[in-house]
């Protein structure tokens, strides 16, 4: 197994210093996918969909060199198991730095080696390596670590302004731990939180929906219907907490009463993280 | 004792104290003829820092009244630091700074001028004691590095803050090399993630050390020294660099650093790991040998002392051989891990404390560091880096 890929310049290594903050906050034990065309971060454990769960995908065209050989060439893909907290540490070293570059190697154990490389403008180089401590992951558990594959959902819609959504969480988290989020196909959102002494409820409207697929879905639905999911506060501001800036493309995408499924695309990074409810 | 700072070297006193206040937790100080001086010693005795304050960096310095002793006294390092708790305000409000120290009353006064006409009058109570002095010589130490302070500074920025020990050395083409140090443990199932900062010989005004060298000390008093700057902006002429000095084995010697400015003189000392220390667990268990003497007369008694008292013996040995060691050869280590025979006269003390499992309580950071030698400074007026008498026998005969 062969791994080796290259970032060069500020606004790939930005993207990947976020990427991997993002994913140390709301995992602790990462899974490490690499594929020929794209590099994968995915919540550890096989619990299937009892807990959160995180999957963020890093296409090649972020790296300025991939060259990967996985375990064999029907299966050509690598699964590594690692501290999200030493890949997040790692790349924070990068900040100002020139080039980050990735490479499986074996040093007293099987590693993913990180070398930082800051080049001041007087020309010195100075360099920082770490040694991430990884635990090759054996075939049988490869399944266990892919997304879920879902049928289509009930309700697809474009979230809020980040900041907007990430200021009202934050302040429903003082309030209560659950929250309830409600959704239409004409474009309406609503938020809310009850208890014995307060409920706070904040609406959105005109958010617009995304095209559904054509796949599976009835024809006759009432777009006025609201769909609706209860589920952890706190996880739900840990994630709108991991993006400072406002992404692309922001979709949820919701099962009734089931699941909650938020969806991030930027550039060349696309991160997805399932709430289930409560 | 009286002495008046004014201006930006009061910012400056208040850093002193706060890299001193990171270090230990008694402040020793001592009027002296070439200036104020502030020490401190850890609780473990592996780490002492020792601040010289020249008498031009007052504006008045008077060490003792005529016809008196000089005084020297020990204060809570505590009560000390909360007259220059706010650097922001010590910078931006206080004028100037009276120091005094009065036989009579036995109270250190340090009053602070500050703007507006206020101020702050704080009668600290101290304790007379004997001069905190740590054996060291920089001038005798073969390797030595010289940096600008902020070298040192963005280079410990990578290690993760709960980081124990980072060993620091010279590798091929002369590059330093900081790393991250484990101690290496046969079946942890959590690898720790290895940190390795190398930066190249170009950082360094001066690089006086063979490749392969190495030493291993503790990280977070390497963190105060390395984060402790006079700066541009304190209005303090001349360059500061950080020297860093240290001897090699057989005969692990602590690591000196030095922060040189024109008025101030800082020097930390850190205990360092031995090389073989690592290995000493293939060599099995060990048993104690003879029990070994206290050392007389410390400046400051600790009842629970010295993490191991084999340790002391080992550096009483080498403090009788200190004359010899300029002219020995230095063996060349390589960084990466390779056994080495152990050659010192006192070479049990050093695998013994691998084969105990358990720290003493109360004694961080973990008892494999040597603890410095400390002597007494009996004399009243003596140069502080006066060789002091070795004051316990040694037991260990040679070979």
């Amino acid at each position: 197994m062969k791994f080796r890929a290259k970032i060069i310049g500020k606004g790939s290594l930005d993207l990947f210093i976020q990427v991997s903050s993002t994913v140390a906050r709301l995992v602790k034990v990462c899974v490490l996918r690499v594929c020929p065309d794209r590099m994968c971060f995915g919540s550890a454990g096989s619990g299937g969909l009892q807990e959160a769960r995180l999957w963020c995908e890093v296409q090649q065209r972020a790296f300025q060199q991939f060259r990967m050989e996985g375990v064999s060439e029907e299966l050509n893909e690598i699964h590594l198991e690692l501290m999200a907290e030493h890949l997040s540490r790692a790349a924070r070293s990068a900040v100002g730095a020139s080039s980050l570059k990735l490479q499986l190697t074996h040093k007293r154990c099987p590693c993913l080696t990180v070398v930082v490389e800051l080049a001041s403008p007087l020309g010195r180089v100075r360099s920082v390596m770490h040694d991430l401590p990884v635990r090759v992951l054996p075939r049988r558990v490869w399944r266990d670590c892919l997304p879920p594959s879902l049928s289509a959902s009930d309700v697809s819609i474009y979230l809020p302004r980040w900041r907007t959504l990430r200021s009202i969480v934050e302040r429903m988290v003082n309030v209560g731990d659950h929250v309830l989020l409600e959704a239409n196909l004409s474009g309406k959102m609503t938020l809310s939180i009850e208890t014995e002494v307060v409920s706070i409820k904040s609406y959105f409207k005109n958010l617009g929906n995304p095209p559904k697929s054509a796949v599976g879905v009835p024809q006759n639905r009432d777009l006025e219907s609201m769909v609706q999911v209860r589920v952890d506060n706190r996880k739900l501001l840990q994630f709108l907490e991991g993006q400072q800036i406002n992404p692309p493309t922001a979709l949820c995408n919701i099962w009734d009463n089931a699941l909650l499924h938020l969806v991030l695309v930027q550039e060349d990074v696309s991160l997805q993280y399932f709430i289930p409810a409560l | 004792m009286k002495c008046l700072v004014t201006g930006g070297n009061v910012k400056v006193l208040g850093k002193a104290v706060h890299s001193l206040s990171r270090i230990g937790d008694e402040l020793y100080l001592e009027p002296l003829e070439d200036g104020l001086s502030l020490r401190t010693v850890n609780s473990s005795r592996s780490a002492y820092a020792c601040f010289l304050f020249a008498p031009l960096f007052f504006q008045q310095y008077q060490a003792a009244t005529p016809g008196q002793d000089l005084l020297r006294c020990k204060i809570l390092m505590k009560s000390f630091l909360s007259v220059f708790r706010s650097l922001a305000m010590l910078e931006k409000t206080v004028e100037k700074c009276c120091i005094s120290l009065n036989g009579q009353s036995s109270r250190l006064v340090v009053q602070l001028h500050c703007k507006f006409g206020v101020r702050k009058t704080h009668n600290l109570s101290f304790q007379d004691c004997e001069s905190l002095q740590a054996v060291f010589d920089p001038a005798s130490c073969p390797h030595m590095l010289r940096t600008p302070a902020r070298v040192l500074g963005e280079a410990v920025l990578p290690f993760p803050p709960a980081l124990a020990e980072v060993t620091l050395g010279v590798g091929r083409g002369h590059r330093v090399i900081l790393r991250s140090y484990h101690e290496e443990e046969a079946d942890s199932t959590v690898k720790a993630m290895v940190t390795e900062v190398c930066l190249g010989e170009e950082d360094f005004q001066q690089l006086q050390a063979q490749e392969g060298v190495a030493i291993t000390f503790c990280l977070k008093e390497f963190r105060v020294i390395s984060s402790f700057r006079t700066g541009k902006g304190s209005g303090m002429p001349g360059a500061e660099w950080d020297d860093l000095a240290w001897g090699s084995r057989p005969l692990p010697r602590p690591a000196i650093f030095t922060i040189k400015d024109s008025l101030l003189d800082g020097h930390f000392v850190l205990a360092t790991l031995s090389e073989t220390d690592s290995y000493s667990q293939d060599l099995g268990s060990l048993e104690r040998h003879r029990p070994v003497p206290q050392l007389q007369a410390h400046s400051t008694p600790h009842p629970d002392d010295f993490a191991s008292d084999d340790i002391d013996s080992y550096m009483i040995a080498m403090e009788t051989t200190i004359g010899n060691e300029g002219s020995r050869v230095l063996p060349s280590i390589s960084l990466s891990p390779g056994p080495q025979p152990p050659q010192s006269p006192g070479p049990h003390s050093e695998e013994e404390d691998e084969a105990e499992p358990s720290t003493v309580p109360g004694t961080p950071p973990p008892k494999k560091f040597r603890s410095l030698f400390f002597g007494s400074i009996l004399a009243p007026v003596g140069s502080p880096q006066g060789p002091s008498p070795v004051l316990a026998e040694d037991s260990e005969g040679e070979g």
